[in-house]
């Protein structure tokens, strides 16, 4: 079954591995996440998938009418919702109001997680674009994080598009390919994932099955 | 934080003796060179302990051939198989960075016994 789980990021520390290394691993706490609808190819929706929920909303944030989803299933409220594809014969493995948690996804398993980055603001070129800073002495005076040059002269005359600028950094969906799975404790909504995962302490993840498997050694 | 300090807890060890800034310890370490596996013995004076929980570790300062010599050790790294308190020294502070100033005779901390 092609596996998906909401979470949330809890924070890093590092542990030992067999060798003695340290390694540096990302605490998530994944599920538990109740099946909120079932789409099946034969029904009205005409493909196969399951809307899977999590985390608690405030009350105002539900209109009635999701209310009215949440009750039909016997559900409790769900502030998060996500849909994903899944095969014909795990679809009919899965009902409204089955509850997933950790235990879909096992050690040594690669998977993706896919979160939001910390916002960053408006920021310059150096921390956005990796830049290097100019010379900060020999008579530079004013330019200390600048980018420099712009572009040519007369040929082309104008600023090349996609040059890279100051803007808005951060607060963006990235995806981590193929992160390998260190642990997994479903009684504690726990799985330890090697290496880092986007976003602040808290926020929330998904997390799946690695969609690429091609290139790497693990 | 509770879940990061749960999954620190499996990696803690607590089977090495207490020991201070101003110590003198052996530490058995295990030195793996290609596929062979050895324990090397590396005794000194330790100059500070840093960390806490699972990042915790601590300087080893030693004399090798004249030469001083310090390595930082994690605590609770699996690599290290024993450790031994030779002796406790006299300090009065936690960071014994003046040792390194000190040569001979004046670099000996006295010892409590």
């Amino acid at each position: 079954m092609s596996k998906g789980l909401f979470g949330r990021k809890i924070g890093m520390t590092q542990v030992f591995g067999p060798e003695g290394n340290r390694i540096a691993v990302t605490v998530l706490e994944v599920g538990p996440c109740p099946v909120v609808r079932v789409k099946t190819e034969a029904g009205k929706d005409g493909y196969n998938a399951i809307v899977i929920g999590f985390g608690i909303p405030k009350a105002k944030r539900v209109n009635k009418a999701e209310a009215g989803v949440y009750k039909k299933a016997n559900l409790e409220l769900s502030a998060h919702l996500r849909e994903m594809r899944v095969s014909a014969e795990d679809v009919s493995q899965v009902e409204v109001g089955m509850i997933l948690d950790a235990s879909a996804f096992s050690a040594g398993q690669t998977v993706d997680v896919i979160g939001t980055t910390k916002g960053r603001g408006f920021t310059g070129v150096i921390k956005r674009h990796n830049f290097h800073m100019p010379k900060a002495s020999h008579g530079t005076h004013e330019v200390f994080r600048h980018g420099g040059s712009l572009g040519t002269n007369t040929t082309p005359g104008r600023v090349v598009k996609g040059r890279k600028m100051a803007g808005h950094h951060g607060n963006e969906r990235v995806t981590i390919q193929n992160i390998v799975i260190t642990a997994v404790e479903p009684e504690r909504n726990l799985i330890v994932v090697k290496g880092s995962v986007p976003g602040p302490n808290g926020r929330l993840i998904w997390i799946q099955e690695a969609g690429r498997k091609a290139g790497l050694t693990q | 934080m509770k879940l990061v300090e749960y999954v620190q807890s499996g990696h803690l060890r607590f089977d090495l003796p207490e020991f201070r800034t101003g110590d003198t310890v052996r530490v058995h370490g295990r030195i793996i060179e290609g596929d062979k596996e050895r324990v090397q013995i590396y005794e000194g004076v330790v100059l500070r302990r840093s960390g806490m929980g699972i990042n915790q570790s601590f300087t080893v300062r030693k004399i090798s051939n004249g030469i001083g010599v310090e390595r930082v050790f994690p605590l609770h790294s699996p690599r290290i198989l024993k450790l031994e308190v030779v002796s406790s020294g006299k300090v009065r502070r936690s960071r014994i960075y003046y040792l390194r100033a000190l040569q001979g005779k004046a670099a000996k901390l006295r010892r409590i016994d």
